[in-house]
């Protein structure tokens, strides 16, 4: 099982993410956004951090690499994507999720160890876990507030996309505590929280983000 | 060279907390007829030749603006 890491200029968090796969039993593969390769990869996470420093819009500018073209295309036939933070993003930029992520209603960076439920245990990067089940994930971001139209909202709650939700506190002004969605087929997962940086007990505040690693592994094998 | 300016402002519906930020600093300034605040981005795009403007307004809509969020307007040259 090969899981690619793309790194774009200004991704912070990809080493992370590749340690991740590893723990969870599967080949990292580290992926260049300027590349056009694939490299055969099963499915594609896309990290945190602050590709182009933000410039534009989050994740605005890395949505039109090179190597996003072929994630769009393998995405919409059924190849599972990870978006984590910048990479929830890049994923609402290149228009696999809806929504986007704006500037917390704060306006400060808010980063703390964070609960959250699984609203979704049935998609490709969840099924590790309970529908309803709760987990603490570090949480890191200034623009990471989840906004829709309201009518999309309905739609997207409607069809049960809400995928993680905040609870014990809303770090961003999210609008109805989302912190993470999915795509129609649920192969394709965003959210703000870092579960990889919760894979260890010597480096994380649990090893509850580990599942979202191992979650995709049956999901490649079932597909 | 040609000039096309695009300017993109969040939705109405989206709240602006960078610009409800200098609301307050203005409150706090004591100018206290402006009673709104909407911050945006002010493109000046540089064109060879005759601008294109089916090609300027697709710039202007899916890289300049993000439409799930941001209005946007063109502005041609005029003359």
């Amino acid at each position: 099982m090969r899981i690619g890491v793309i790194t774009f200029p200004g991704s912070l968090d990809d080493v992370d993410a590749a340690r991740a796969v590893r723990l969870a039993g599967a080949e990292p593969v580290a992926l260049w956004h300027a590349d056009h390769d694939l490299q055969d990869v099963d499915a594609v996470v896309l990290p945190g951090g602050f590709s182009y420093g933000d410039y534009l819009r989050a994740g605005a500018i890395a949505a039109r690499a090179p190597m996003m073209r072929d994630v769009v295309d393998r995405a919409r036939q059924g190849m599972p994507v990870l978006g984590i933070c910048n990479g929830f993003q890049v994923l609402c930029e290149a228009g696999l999720l809806p929504g986007a992520l704006t500037r917390n209603s704060h306006l400060h960076f808010r980063n703390r160890d964070q609960l959250l439920r699984i609203e979704r245990a049935d998609t490709a990067w969840t099924s590790a876990y309970g529908r309803g089940q709760t987990i603490t994930v570090p949480v890191k971001n200034g623009e990471g507030r989840y906004v829709a139209a309201p009518a999309d909202l309905e739609r997207l709650e409607g069809e049960g996309r809400v995928a993680v939700r905040y609870v014990g506190g809303n770090p961003n002004g999210s609008l109805r505590d989302i912190a993470g969605v999915t795509s129609e087929d649920g192969r394709v997962v965003g959210l703000m929280p870092h579960p990889e940086h919760a894979v260890e007990d010597l480096t994380g505040p649990s090893t509850d983000g580990l599942g979202f690693f191992t979650s995709v592994l049956k999901a490649v094998v079932s597909a | 060279m040609p000039q096309v300016v695009v300017d993109v402002v969040l939705k109405p519906e989206i709240s602006d907390p960078q610009g409800q930020a200098v609301l307050g600093a203005l409150g706090r300034l004591g100018h206290t007829q402006v009673t709104g605040v909407r911050q945006g981005k002010h493109f000046v795009l540089d064109v060879e030749g005759t601008p294109d403007e089916a090609e300027l307004k697709q710039i202007a809509e899916t890289l300049l603006a993000n439409p799930v969020i941001e209005d946007v307007e063109l502005h041609l040259p005029t003359d």
